[in-house]
């Protein structure tokens, strides 16, 4: 048993989790390629896009597998750290906009 | 002008040495020698396909310290190609088939006959790649360089790691990135990397780190858009290029504890369909001093061709060479990595 929850050396074993239903795995994996393809959005674009939703969702295996993957699709820390705040200003947005619930509830309490 | 960063030789480093170098590569633990990767793959020994590019090393002397640099260049190196041995370079770029010339150093523009040896490889026919660090243009002796360059229909190979200014001066100095924005505009003026001129204009980029480089037709594309939409700057084709663990790169693997990791990670990545295609199968590489190498990179570790075969511009013969068999040590997982790395760029 494991005295924490993420190992870093759990990230390449990715694959295993085909162990057990392997169709499904092969599906997903096929539909998370093409979805990293070069496309309308540039490889660089996505894998950006990828690290700041990696943030976001604070996926430590994400954020370590996304970090090396814009470095090698030509991004820099500069645009990477940009992109983190983008995912931190949605997420600070998000709470914050439901202050205004917070505010129309407290109205309809409030004389 | 760049901030500038010593060379190992004037550091006295440790690896300043190509004998260092060349102990610290061959006592790492690595699960498969090249050799045996090769074995394995049908390819050992591994012998040229055809000789088709003389790559002229003219010397070591740069405007520039790149941190990465496998040459360990420098303002502060002296060595430089004799008249003695350019003399029998030009014989050989005369007198044989061999269709490309390229020319190398440090920055080989300081080279005083420099502009002879292109000339007359030119007049011979020949196509010519200047491997240019940009700067080297915007320094008042060497302004003349572009319009030379496009009078005689040389190539130009600059060296660029990153498409904004930190990643490029963080590996090749304070200030290089705009100067080399600088730079190319002057080539784009002239008419280079524009469609329709013939003129020439490549980029080469290599990572800003210990990662691989990613795909270099991918990489191209949004360069290409990049450049144009943030500087104006149109360019041919982009080689995406490894960094090798060798002279300055491998000084920085070893003092951050990440050589092993970095060659683990050649090594995992090993490609055969990149192996086909090495350099050394098409290039012959001259030093300095006139001995003859497989690459580059066995120039800097001084490790040169095969004792069977010819050993030195004086002794040149182009058949015997051609059957050759390449010689190869750890550092060569650095050409076979994922996409494959030449100075031609990925290999698969």
């Amino acid at each position: 048993m494991h005295d924490h929850y993420y190992d870093s050396h759990d990230l390449p074993r990715f694959g295993e989790i085909g162990r057990d239903a392997p169709e499904l795995a092969d599906k997903f994996f096929a539909w998370y390629n093409a979805v990293f393809a070069e496309g309308a959005l540039s490889q660089r674009e996505k894998s950006l896009i990828a690290l700041a939703v990696a943030h976001a969702v604070q996926c430590p295996y994400c954020i370590d597998a996304y970090s090396g993957d814009c470095l090698q699709k030509g991004a820099d820390t500069e645009q990477m750290t940009e992109a983190v705040h983008v995912a931190a200003a949605i997420r600070g947005g998000a709470s914050l906009v439901h202050g205004i619930q917070m505010r129309n509830h407290a109205e309809k309490l409030g004389m | 002008m760049p901030h500038m960063l010593p060379t190992l030789q004037k550091r006295h480093a440790p690896l300043a040495t190509a004998g260092a170098q060349r102990e610290l590569l061959a006592g790492l633990p690595l699960e498969r020698s090249f050799e045996a990767a090769l074995e394995g793959s049908g390819l050992y020994p591994l012998r040229p396909t055809r000789i088709e590019i003389l790559q002229v090393n003219v010397g070591r002397k740069c405007n520039q310290t790149c941190r990465h640099c496998h040459v360990d260049a420098g303002p502060d190196r002296t060595e430089m190609m004799p008249d003695a041995v350019l003399d029998r370079v030009l014989e050989i770029v005369e007198g044989t088939d061999i269709p490309t010339v390229d020319v190398t150093g440090g920055a080989p523009e300081l080279h005083r006959r420099w502009r002879e040896l292109v000339t007359r490889a030119r007049a011979a026919g020949k196509r010519v790649l200047d491997r240019c660090n940009l700067t080297i243009t915007r320094l008042p002796n060497y302004a003349y360089l572009p319009e030379f360059l496009a009078e005689h229909g040389v190539e130009v190979v600059a060296s660029l790691p990153h498409f904004r200014q930190k990643g490029t001066d963080t590996q090749r100095g304070d200030g290089v990135f705009e100067q080399s924005v600088a730079a190319l505009r002057r080539f784009n003026e002239l008419g280079y990397g524009r469609e329709g001129t013939g003129l020439v204009l490549d980029l080469v980029t290599n990572p800003v780190g210990t990662f691989l480089p990613g795909s270099q037709g991918a990489l191209e594309r949004d360069w290409k858009q990049q450049m144009r939409r943030l500087y104006g700057i149109e360019f041919n084709r982009l080689y995406t290029i490894t960094n090798m663990p060798i002279s300055r790169f491998l000084e920085h693997l070893a003092d951050t504890g990440k050589l092993e990791e970095y060659m683990e990670r050649l090594l995992v990545a090993y490609n055969p369909a990149a192996a086909a295609g090495v350099m050394c199968r098409n290039t012959l590489s001259v030093g300095w001093e006139g001995t003859l190498y497989d690459c580059d990179f066995n120039q800097m570790l001084e490790l040169p061709v095969h004792p069977r075969a010819p050993r030195t511009v004086f002794d040149f013969d182009l058949e015997a060479l051609t059957g050759r068999e390449i010689v190869l040590g750890p550092h060569c997982y650095g050409c076979t990595a994922g996409a494959g790395s030449s100075c031609g760029g990925a290999t698969a």
